[in-house]
Protein backbone atom coordinates (compact mmCIF):
# COMPACT_ATOMS: atom_id res chain seq x y z
CA UNK A 1 0.00 0.00 0.00
CA UNK A 2 1.29 3.30 -1.08
CA UNK A 3 0.66 5.72 1.38
CA UNK A 4 0.53 10.27 1.03
CA UNK A 5 2.59 12.23 2.43
CA UNK A 6 0.04 13.84 4.74
CA UNK A 7 -0.18 10.32 6.28
CA UNK A 8 3.21 10.17 6.62
CA UNK A 9 3.30 13.54 8.52
CA UNK A 10 0.72 11.82 11.08
CA UNK A 11 3.28 9.38 11.50
CA UNK A 12 6.26 11.14 12.15
CA UNK A 13 6.28 11.72 16.21
CA UNK A 14 6.08 7.95 16.34
CA UNK A 15 8.08 7.31 13.77
CA UNK A 16 10.89 9.33 16.05
CA UNK A 17 10.24 7.27 19.01
CA UNK A 18 9.95 4.27 17.57
CA UNK A 19 6.78 2.92 18.39
CA UNK A 20 5.35 2.59 15.06
CA UNK A 21 3.95 -1.05 14.26
CA UNK A 22 6.50 -3.02 11.86
CA UNK A 23 3.65 -3.00 8.89
CA UNK A 24 3.21 0.90 9.15
CA UNK A 25 7.19 1.49 9.20
CA UNK A 26 7.66 -0.21 6.20
CA UNK A 27 5.28 1.71 4.82
CA UNK A 28 6.59 4.84 6.01
CA UNK A 29 10.44 4.02 4.77
CA UNK A 30 8.82 3.15 1.89
CA UNK A 31 8.44 6.43 1.74
CA UNK A 32 10.95 8.53 2.78
CA UNK A 33 12.96 6.53 0.40
CA UNK A 34 11.89 8.40 -2.49
CA UNK A 35 10.04 11.64 -1.12
CA UNK A 36 12.51 14.66 -0.25
CA UNK A 37 10.06 16.52 1.40
CA UNK A 38 8.92 14.42 4.01
CA UNK A 39 12.39 13.08 4.56
CA UNK A 40 13.44 16.71 5.02
CA UNK A 41 10.27 16.83 7.51
CA UNK A 42 12.16 14.33 9.26
CA UNK A 43 15.18 15.85 9.83
CA UNK A 44 14.27 19.12 10.50
CA UNK A 45 11.78 17.58 13.42
CA UNK A 46 14.50 15.08 14.64
CA UNK A 47 17.46 18.15 14.29
CA UNK A 48 15.16 20.59 16.66
CA UNK A 49 13.74 17.91 19.17
CA UNK A 50 17.75 17.37 19.42
CA UNK A 51 18.22 21.22 20.44
CA UNK A 52 15.40 21.81 22.30
CA UNK A 53 16.62 19.03 24.35
CA UNK A 54 19.83 21.03 25.05
CA UNK A 55 20.66 21.40 28.36
CA UNK A 56 21.98 25.41 27.67
CA UNK A 57 18.44 26.13 26.01
CA UNK A 58 16.52 26.04 29.06
CA UNK A 59 19.10 26.99 31.97
CA UNK A 60 18.78 27.41 35.92
CA UNK A 61 18.58 31.14 37.12
CA UNK A 62 22.12 32.49 38.58
CA UNK A 63 22.29 31.34 42.14
CA UNK A 64 19.21 28.93 42.10
CA UNK A 65 20.98 26.25 43.89
CA UNK A 66 22.26 28.26 46.62
CA UNK A 67 19.09 30.13 47.10
CA UNK A 68 17.31 26.47 47.18
CA UNK A 69 19.83 25.02 49.40
CA UNK A 70 19.49 27.84 51.75
CA UNK A 71 16.09 27.61 52.58
CA UNK A 72 16.25 24.17 52.20
CA UNK A 73 19.20 24.11 55.42
CA UNK A 74 16.42 26.35 57.37
CA UNK A 75 13.79 23.61 56.71
CA UNK A 76 15.85 20.94 57.65
CA UNK A 77 16.81 22.32 60.89
CA UNK A 78 13.66 23.45 62.30
CA UNK A 79 12.42 19.93 61.29
CA UNK A 80 15.50 18.48 63.65
CA UNK A 81 14.14 21.22 66.22
CA UNK A 82 10.66 20.03 66.20
CA UNK B 1 29.69 14.76 43.11
CA UNK B 2 31.00 13.90 46.12
CA UNK B 3 32.77 10.34 45.92
CA UNK B 4 30.93 8.91 48.75
CA UNK B 5 27.66 9.07 48.08
CA UNK B 6 27.84 8.28 44.33
CA UNK B 7 26.62 5.22 43.78
CA UNK B 8 23.75 5.67 46.49
CA UNK B 9 20.22 4.99 45.35
CA UNK B 10 17.72 7.44 45.37
CA UNK B 11 15.86 4.70 47.82
CA UNK B 12 18.74 4.08 49.88
CA UNK B 13 19.09 8.03 50.47
CA UNK B 14 15.09 8.65 51.12
CA UNK B 15 15.51 5.86 53.92
CA UNK B 16 18.54 7.06 55.50
CA UNK B 17 16.38 10.65 55.52
CA UNK B 18 13.73 8.97 57.15
CA UNK B 19 16.04 6.96 59.42
CA UNK B 20 17.01 11.12 60.75
CA UNK B 21 19.60 12.31 58.86
CA UNK B 22 17.54 14.64 56.97
CA UNK B 23 20.77 16.94 56.00
CA UNK B 24 21.19 14.36 53.35
CA UNK B 25 17.92 16.06 51.55
CA UNK B 26 20.47 18.21 49.77
CA UNK B 27 21.80 15.47 47.78
CA UNK B 28 18.98 14.18 46.85
CA UNK B 29 17.23 16.45 45.20
CA UNK B 30 20.40 17.72 43.50
CA UNK B 31 19.51 16.44 39.86
CA UNK B 32 16.45 17.52 39.84
CA UNK B 33 16.65 21.23 40.52
CA UNK B 34 16.40 21.78 36.55
CA UNK B 35 13.82 19.39 35.83
CA UNK B 36 11.70 20.62 38.75
CA UNK B 37 12.56 24.54 37.31
CA UNK B 38 11.71 24.05 34.03
CA UNK B 39 8.34 22.52 34.94
CA UNK B 40 7.37 25.30 37.10
CA UNK B 41 8.38 27.49 34.13
CA UNK B 42 6.85 25.51 31.45
CA UNK B 43 3.12 26.73 33.75
CA UNK B 44 4.18 29.91 34.96
CA UNK B 45 6.15 31.44 32.40
CA UNK B 46 8.16 33.89 34.58
CA UNK B 47 11.07 32.82 36.46
CA UNK B 48 10.95 34.85 39.29
CA UNK B 49 7.54 32.62 40.03
CA UNK B 50 8.76 29.68 39.13
CA UNK B 51 11.72 29.90 40.95
CA UNK B 52 9.54 30.57 44.10
CA UNK B 53 7.16 27.39 43.42
CA UNK B 54 10.21 25.22 42.32
CA UNK B 55 11.34 25.99 45.86
CA UNK B 56 7.94 25.25 47.12
CA UNK B 57 8.18 21.86 45.58
CA UNK B 58 11.36 21.18 47.21
CA UNK B 59 9.86 21.71 50.23
CA UNK B 60 6.73 20.01 49.96
CA UNK B 61 8.70 17.00 48.97
CA UNK B 62 10.91 17.22 52.43
CA UNK B 63 7.83 17.25 54.30
CA UNK B 64 6.32 14.33 52.60
CA UNK B 65 9.25 12.24 51.94
CA UNK B 66 7.96 9.39 53.95
CA UNK B 67 4.42 9.52 51.97
CA UNK B 68 6.96 8.52 49.06
CA UNK B 69 6.17 5.02 47.85
CA UNK B 70 8.84 4.25 45.27
CA UNK B 71 6.58 2.93 42.82
CA UNK B 72 7.30 5.77 40.55
CA UNK B 73 11.16 7.26 40.20
CA UNK B 74 11.57 9.69 42.96
CA UNK B 75 11.89 12.42 39.95
CA UNK B 76 8.58 11.69 38.66
CA UNK B 77 7.17 11.92 42.16
CA UNK B 78 8.61 15.90 42.24
CA UNK B 79 7.29 16.69 39.00
CA UNK B 80 4.00 16.23 40.32
CA UNK B 81 4.42 17.89 43.34
CA UNK B 82 6.06 20.55 41.11
CA UNK B 83 2.54 20.59 38.59
CA UNK B 84 0.33 20.74 41.84
CA UNK B 85 2.11 23.27 42.91
CA UNK B 86 2.58 25.05 39.64
CA UNK B 87 -1.19 24.74 38.87
CA UNK B 88 -2.58 25.95 42.41
CA UNK B 89 -0.07 29.48 41.55
CA UNK B 90 -2.24 29.71 38.32
CA UNK B 91 -5.90 29.20 39.62
CA UNK B 92 -4.84 31.59 42.45
CA UNK B 93 -3.68 34.09 40.24
CA UNK B 94 -6.31 36.38 40.07
CA UNK B 95 -8.05 38.75 37.00
CA UNK B 96 -5.49 36.74 34.45
CA UNK B 97 -6.72 35.36 31.99
CA UNK B 98 -5.03 32.19 31.64
CA UNK B 99 -5.83 28.71 29.40
CA UNK B 100 -7.96 26.07 30.93
CA UNK B 101 -5.65 23.84 32.49
CA UNK B 102 -8.63 21.35 31.67
CA UNK B 103 -9.83 20.98 28.40
CA UNK B 104 -8.16 18.85 26.01
CA UNK B 105 -8.64 19.76 22.62
CA UNK B 106 -7.10 16.81 21.13
CA UNK B 107 -9.69 16.10 18.21
CA UNK B 108 -8.90 19.54 16.90
CA UNK B 109 -7.51 19.28 13.04
CA UNK B 110 -3.66 18.23 12.65
CA UNK B 111 -1.21 20.30 12.53
CA UNK B 112 0.74 20.57 8.87
CA UNK B 113 4.20 20.72 9.10
CA UNK B 114 6.16 23.50 7.07
CA UNK B 115 7.63 21.73 4.28
CA UNK B 116 11.20 21.79 2.30
CA UNK B 117 13.41 20.08 0.44
CA UNK B 118 16.33 19.50 1.98
CA UNK B 119 17.62 20.20 5.54
CA UNK B 120 20.96 21.34 6.69
CA UNK B 121 20.97 20.11 10.03
CA UNK B 122 21.78 22.85 12.81
CA UNK B 123 24.51 22.03 14.85
CA UNK B 124 24.73 22.13 18.64
CA UNK B 125 27.40 24.45 18.32
CA UNK B 126 24.52 27.07 17.79
CA UNK B 127 23.14 26.89 20.86
CA UNK B 128 25.98 29.10 21.88
CA UNK B 129 23.94 32.05 20.36
CA UNK B 130 22.27 33.97 22.54
CA UNK B 131 19.21 34.18 19.89
CA UNK B 132 19.69 30.50 18.87
CA UNK B 133 18.53 29.71 22.55
CA UNK B 134 15.88 32.48 22.51
CA UNK B 135 14.37 31.25 19.92
CA UNK B 136 13.75 27.86 20.97
CA UNK B 137 12.79 29.05 24.48
CA UNK B 138 10.32 31.33 22.54
CA UNK B 139 8.85 28.52 20.97
CA UNK B 140 8.14 25.91 23.37
CA UNK B 141 6.39 28.59 25.73
CA UNK B 142 4.01 30.15 22.85
CA UNK B 143 2.73 25.98 22.99
CA UNK B 144 -0.59 25.79 24.40
CA UNK B 145 -0.26 24.75 27.74
CA UNK B 146 -1.62 20.99 27.11
CA UNK B 147 1.53 20.37 24.30
CA UNK B 148 4.33 21.98 26.54
CA UNK B 149 3.76 20.15 29.37
CA UNK B 150 3.90 17.20 27.13
CA UNK B 151 6.90 18.54 25.05
CA UNK B 152 8.75 19.14 28.49
CA UNK B 153 8.16 16.19 30.65
CA UNK B 154 9.27 13.72 26.91
CA UNK B 155 11.55 15.76 25.51
CA UNK B 156 13.84 17.56 28.24
CA UNK B 157 12.73 15.85 31.81
CA UNK B 158 12.75 12.58 29.60
CA UNK B 159 9.83 10.73 31.10
CA UNK B 160 8.58 7.97 29.01
CA UNK B 161 5.51 8.08 27.40
CA UNK B 162 3.60 5.89 30.12
CA UNK B 163 5.32 8.13 33.13
CA UNK B 164 4.18 11.12 31.15
CA UNK B 165 0.86 10.12 31.16
CA UNK B 166 0.53 8.71 34.83
CA UNK B 167 2.55 12.60 35.96
CA UNK B 168 -0.38 14.58 34.37
CA UNK B 169 -3.28 11.87 34.53
CA UNK B 170 -3.97 11.33 31.00
CA UNK B 171 -4.08 8.29 28.81
CA UNK B 172 -1.22 7.33 26.81
CA UNK B 173 -2.79 7.99 23.43
CA UNK B 174 -3.54 11.64 24.50
CA UNK B 175 0.03 11.58 25.28
CA UNK B 176 1.20 10.57 21.56
CA UNK B 177 -1.44 12.62 20.16
CA UNK B 178 -0.16 15.91 22.02
CA UNK B 179 3.07 15.31 21.73
CA UNK B 180 2.90 14.84 17.89
CA UNK B 181 1.33 18.17 17.93
CA UNK B 182 3.55 19.94 20.14
CA UNK B 183 6.76 18.43 17.75
CA UNK B 184 4.49 19.80 14.70
CA UNK B 185 4.07 22.87 15.91
CA UNK B 186 7.60 23.43 16.73
CA UNK B 187 9.05 21.89 13.40
CA UNK B 188 6.30 24.26 11.45
CA UNK B 189 7.19 27.75 14.00
CA UNK B 190 11.31 26.81 13.73
CA UNK B 191 11.91 25.43 10.49
CA UNK B 192 11.77 28.96 8.81
CA UNK B 193 13.26 30.93 11.68
CA UNK B 194 16.64 28.47 11.91
CA UNK B 195 16.93 28.57 8.51
CA UNK B 196 17.79 32.11 9.14
CA UNK B 197 20.29 31.84 11.58
CA UNK B 198 23.37 31.60 9.38
CA UNK B 199 22.49 33.70 6.28
CA UNK B 200 25.88 32.55 5.01
CA UNK B 201 24.18 28.98 4.78
CA UNK B 202 22.76 27.97 1.39
CA UNK B 203 19.57 26.48 1.60
CA UNK B 204 17.57 24.96 -1.22
CA UNK B 205 14.47 26.42 -2.11
CA UNK B 206 11.16 26.27 0.08
CA UNK B 207 7.94 24.93 -1.03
Amino acid sequence: MVIECKHVWEYISEYLDGSLSPEVLEQVQKHLEHCEICSAILDSTRNILILTADERVFELPLGFSERLHAKLEAEIRSSQKS
Amino acid sequence: MKGTAENRDDAQIIASILEGNTHEFHELIRPHERSVYIMALSLLQNEADAEDAAQEAFLKAFRNLANFRGEAKFGTWLISITLNEARSRLRSRKNIKIESLDVAPDDQGNVSPALLRDWREIPSEALERKEVRLLLQQAVSDLPVIYREVFLLREVEELSVLESAETLGISIASVKVRLHRARMMLQKELVPKLKQVNPKRRWLPWL
